[in-house]
């Protein structure tokens, strides 16, 4: 009998032979798979098991933690002045996910980051529990609040950049919303972003980087920059061949001009009173590539614009036909930008020309502040040159000083700027966008600040909807804050 | 089978008895897992556990007093059966107690049944009862082949205790299985019991039957077959595991008693056509029932892609949650009492308690585990060659055999390696039927190894030899 006994034994084995090398594939082959599945609830378990760093602004942390009872997520986020920094922040909510910073810094806000391996290890041994690191970040907190101060009510977004780094100052969306309100997992949380997720205002967008709008008349300075790059213009004063009325190439649909005297105007006062038919005329003149060559260098038609929260692509059609090209270098057609866009585009011309890559993570420090990464400013491209820049850069001050940008006018300080007011809906039939573009400038001709306002739909008429009256008083107050806070 | 040979000119050596090496492993497995509650506790409340003393002395005194018994009436059984068991159901206590800690476990036992009551007290108590009968088995059971009295009454006794759980009154629904029996108050699971008396009819059946089913049979494209008045039992057998699965939706018993008989009837008759014969029989009554046992189907879908099914099955999610308790555990595990295997909520302490272990110990732990009962298998085994009858023999191997199944079906089943079915994992599960019924098992197989090992009485004088002179030319 003993030798089937050996082979039964043989087979006792293999059974847990089987066994073994099963906990093996499991726990070690696919041990990484399991671990982070999206069923796997210790994931989350983990993100909310130990307080998580903060998000700050100029040294004050905008975020928080505090204890839950009776869920095993032991830590809830919570904010400070949650509507003002939520395009900002995104949110971390234990039920619903985190977005934008909170998501993407999320390896340095819980501590997970390889590179704060080494405190963990060490916490390992010293016993203390593992904490996060902390995202430093480059807004300016009154340029921020009063942004979302003069919003107010009205349905916009806005987005400030220093010229100089590319680092962005303010990035408001109103309405916003409180991340605070549905960071936890109860129903009281799960009410608040249901009616959130619902809202007709769309609250939870993020409108400075995730939506695009037609940028109307303000983007009369691409077509500018555009005109003296190629050569179409060289004297901004010396008069242009436009006809009064300019028809659209290859179409018999005149080109409807707003403001009065502008046959044969030259650039620089088609600027100041904001002629259709100058920029359409100088557009088709530049040829469609060129435009989009152009369009391009600014930062147009890139969807991979990360800050580090990435931003939507604004488009220029490169595809379309002459008068599509000429309607869309004044901002119309099938031209769409995302405020952040608009302001890099001021930040350019802002900068002699050199668009800087626009960012708002300065710093990550690990929990004992100790520094783990450091943004250095990086050229993004240069869309036009020093002198060119200098050119645009009068008009500019030339429609804030005597044209349609008057309110955003600061005594004392140069302040270059462009209105815009973009038709939208079918037959143009909804409430046009009111934009404002502009940058401030120190006695020393360096910028500190360039804003894009955009205002989607005012309580107001649509008469009143205008870039200057409406869009510039709040670009006024972010540049007020910002050069008080220089000094 | 062994042939013992003594000669009266070579006193018999005294063989060590290796009572002194099972006391020092059982010092090691009374202390591992003091250490191991050690940890829980400071790991979950960040101080030791309040009970430590008590259930550090309590798990001696029993190991103690197993100890003693095996000391004075079976002085040569093998040494490591006695320490693995009481390591496994040392650790089993604390696994039990870290899970009583859970908040979440608590919840839903307030949920379900509108309180919660700790286990590892009962399982504390279960052991205490266990070991008594393990003592009791030692004390009763002189010798094993006293039970070869009792082949056919134990067939019934089997069948009786299969067929308990199936009688409207006395049998519990829980959860599908239809495996347990309440009675005043208690549910006990009669299946295993059932696997112990099983194979003492399957012992004692063979033993007789041996000859007849090995020698009378047909020659088959190289398979002997039996002939068909010699099938009879074993399509018995066959059905009545087949009945199991049908009426109780107990996959694994069902596995459990064929597979048990499979390899006894291949050690009796050394006939290799019967394992064929039982892997057909078992795979063709399996995919039978499969098509249409809905329990058993779900089972197979959850184990083919536990996560495709997720969140529409609670047998996917079973699945599904306890490869994720593997997979987090890693390599080096979370450490005892800082994983989350409470999630799986349903049987956390029981079915599925191997998870806690994949979680919290980790790769490395899960395969201390296996070893442990890879060892406990094959001292089995080496129980059953080391026998000197056939019925011992066949006992022995059908209990390790089992045990060595049983093993296979539970891990295998929440590791995913095959569908899950409704057992328990031997010492480390919470319940009692499970904790007595092993006890008497490790009781039987030390009686059987002792009387294995003991030295053979010494011949009584032979007449001839003394009286008989050879004489050699020279």
């Amino acid at each position: 009998m003993n030798k089937p006994l050996r082979r039964i034994s043989l087979f006792c084995g293999l059974l847990v032979l089987a066994l073994l090398i099963r906990t093996n594939w499991l726990q070690y082959v696919q041990a990484e798979e399991l671990s982070t599945r999206k069923e796997n609830r210790r994931v989350q378990i983990a993100q909310y098991a130990t307080e998580r760093g903060n998000i700050i602004v100029k040294g004050k942390p905008i975020t928080g933690s505090v204890a839950t009872n009776g869920s095993d997520f032991e830590f809830k986020r919570t904010y400070e002045e949650g509507p003002l920094w939520a395009p900002v922040t995104g949110y971390a909510s234990q039920a619903f996910g985190a977005t934008q910073l909170e998501s993407l810094e999320d390896g340095i806000l819980t501590g997970n980051d390889d590179r704060l391996f080494f405190d963990r290890t060490v916490g390992m041994f010293t016993g203390e529990k593992k904490q996060g690191g902390n995202v430093i970040t480059t807004l300016n907190p009154d340029a921020q609040r009063a942004a979302f101060k003069q919003l107010g009510k009205n349905k916009g977004a806005v987005a400030a950049i220093d010229p100089r780094t590319g680092a962005i100052l303010a990035l408001v969306s109103t309405p916003s919303y409180d991340p605070s309100s549905f960071a936890g997992n109860s129903k009281d949380d799960e009410k608040a972003w249901v009616s959130l997720k619902d809202a007709e205002d769309k609250n939870l967008v993020n409108r400075a980087l995730r939506e695009t709008y037609p940028p109307g008349s303000t983007f009369k300075v691409v077509t500018a920059a555009a005109a003296l790059e190629h050569g179409v213009v060289t004297d901004i004063n010396a008069p242009t061949d436009t006809p009064e009325p300019y028809i659209l190439p290859g179409t018999k649909t005149p080109m409807v001009n707003h403001a009065s005297g502008c046959e044969k105007a030259p650039l620089n006062e088609a600027m100041r009173v904001s002629c259709n038919s100058v920029f359409a005329n100088l557009g088709n003149k530049v040829t469609r590539d060129k435009m989009v060559e152009t369009a391009e260098k600014f930062g147009f038609n890139n969807d991979k614009i990360d800050i580090p929260v990435r931003a939507f692509a604004s488009v220029y059609d490169k595809k379309m036909s002459p008068d599509g090209n000429a309607l869309s270098s004044i901002g119309q057609f099938n031209t769409a930008a995302t405020p952040l866009q608009m302001a890099m585009v001021t930040a350019a011309i802002a900068n002699d020309g050199k668009l800087m890559k626009p960012y708002m993570v300065d710093q990550l420090t690990a929990p004992n502040l100790d520094l783990i990464e450091k943004h250095d400013p990086q050229e993004m491209s240069r869309p036009l040159s020093a002198a060119n820049a200098q050119k645009v850069r009068e008009m500019m001050v030339n429609v804030v000083e005597t044209g349609t940008g008057a309110p955003a006018k600061i005594n004392g300080t140069t302040v270059g700027g462009k209105t815009g007011t973009a038709q939208h809906g079918e037959g143009n039939k909804k409430r046009p966008y009111a934009w404002f573009i502009s940058y401030a400038e120190n006695p020393d001709k360096s910028s500190p600040v360039a804003v894009a306002v955009v205002i989607e739909d005012s309580g107001a008429d649509r008469e009143n909807i205008s870039g200057g009256g409406l869009a510039a008083p709040v670009a006024k107050a972010v540049m007020e804050a910002v050069l008080k806070g220089q000094r | 089978m062994s042939v013992v040979t003594n000669t009266t000119t070579i006193g018999a050596i005294e063989l060590p008895s290796r009572r002194n090496t099972e006391l020092m492993l059982l010092g090691f497995a009374v202390v591992i897992p003091m250490f191991a509650y050690a940890n829980v506790g400071l790991a979950i409340n960040g101080k030791l556990p309040p009970g430590m003393l008590v259930y550090g002395l309590g798990l001696g005194a029993l190991a103690g007093v197993a100890h003693l018994v095996v000391r004075r009436y079976a002085k040569y059984a093998d040494p490591l059966l006695l320490p693995l068991a009481t390591l496994l159901n040392g650790l089993g206590l604390v696994f039990i107690w870290r899970l009583d800690q859970s908040e979440r476990l608590q919840n839903l036992a307030k949920r379900s049944f509108g309180a919660f009551s700790p286990s590892a007290p009962n399982q504390m108590l279960y052991t205490a009862v266990g070991i008594a009968l393990f003592a009791a088995v030692l004390l009763l059971l002189k010798d094993h082949r006293v039970l070869q009295r009792f082949t056919y009454i134990s067939m019934a006794g089997a069948l009786v205790l299969l067929i308990l759980p199936v009688i409207p009154g006395l049998g519990a629904d829980v959860f599908g299985a239809k495996i347990w029996i309440s009675v005043g108050g208690f549910s006990i699971q009669p299946g295993e019991f059932a696997k112990i008396v099983i194979a003492i009819f399957f012992a004692g059946y063979l033993m007789v039957k041996r000859d007849a089913l090995a020698l009378a049979s047909r020659r088959f494209m190289g398979l002997y077959l039996p002939r068909g008045r010699d099938l009879g039992p074993i399509l018995m057998i066959w059905a009545m595991s087949l009945l199991v699965l049908i009426f109780e939706n107990d996959l694994g018993t069902s596995l459990l008693f064929f597979g048990m008989f499979v390899i006894m009837l291949y050690v009796a008759t050394e006939r290799t056509s019967w394992i064929v014969i039982g892997l057909l029989m078992s795979v063709g009554g399996a995919v039978v029932v499969a098509s249409f046992a809905s329990h058993v189907q779900a089972r197979v879908t959850a184990w083919l892609d536990p996560f495709a099914c997720y969140t529409t099955s609670g047998a996917c999610e079973q699945v599904g949650q306890s490869l994720m308790s593997f997979g987090s555990g890693g390599v080096l595990g979370t450490g005892l009492g800082q994983g989350h295997s409470d999630l799986i909520l349903f049987a956390a302490n029981s079915d599925f308690i191997f998870s806690t272990v994949g979680e919290e110990l980790g790769l490395a732990g899960v395969m201390a585990f296996l070893l442990i009962y890879g060892l406990i298998i094959e001292r089995g085994v080496r129980t059953a060659l080391a026998a000197r009858d056939p019925f011992g023999k066949l006992f022995a191997i059908g209990l390790s055999g089992a045990f060595a199944i049983q093993i296979f079906v539970v891990a295998g089943g929440v590791m995913g390696l095959i569908p899950l079915t409704g057992m328990t994992m031997p010492f480390l599960a919470s319940g009692g039927s499970s904790v007595l019924a092993n006890w008497a098992l490790i009781g039987i197989l030390i009686r059987i190894s002792d009387t294995a090992r003991r030295p053979a009485p010494a011949p009584a004088p032979s007449p001839d030899s003394e009286m008989t002179q050879v004489v050699r030319p020279s």
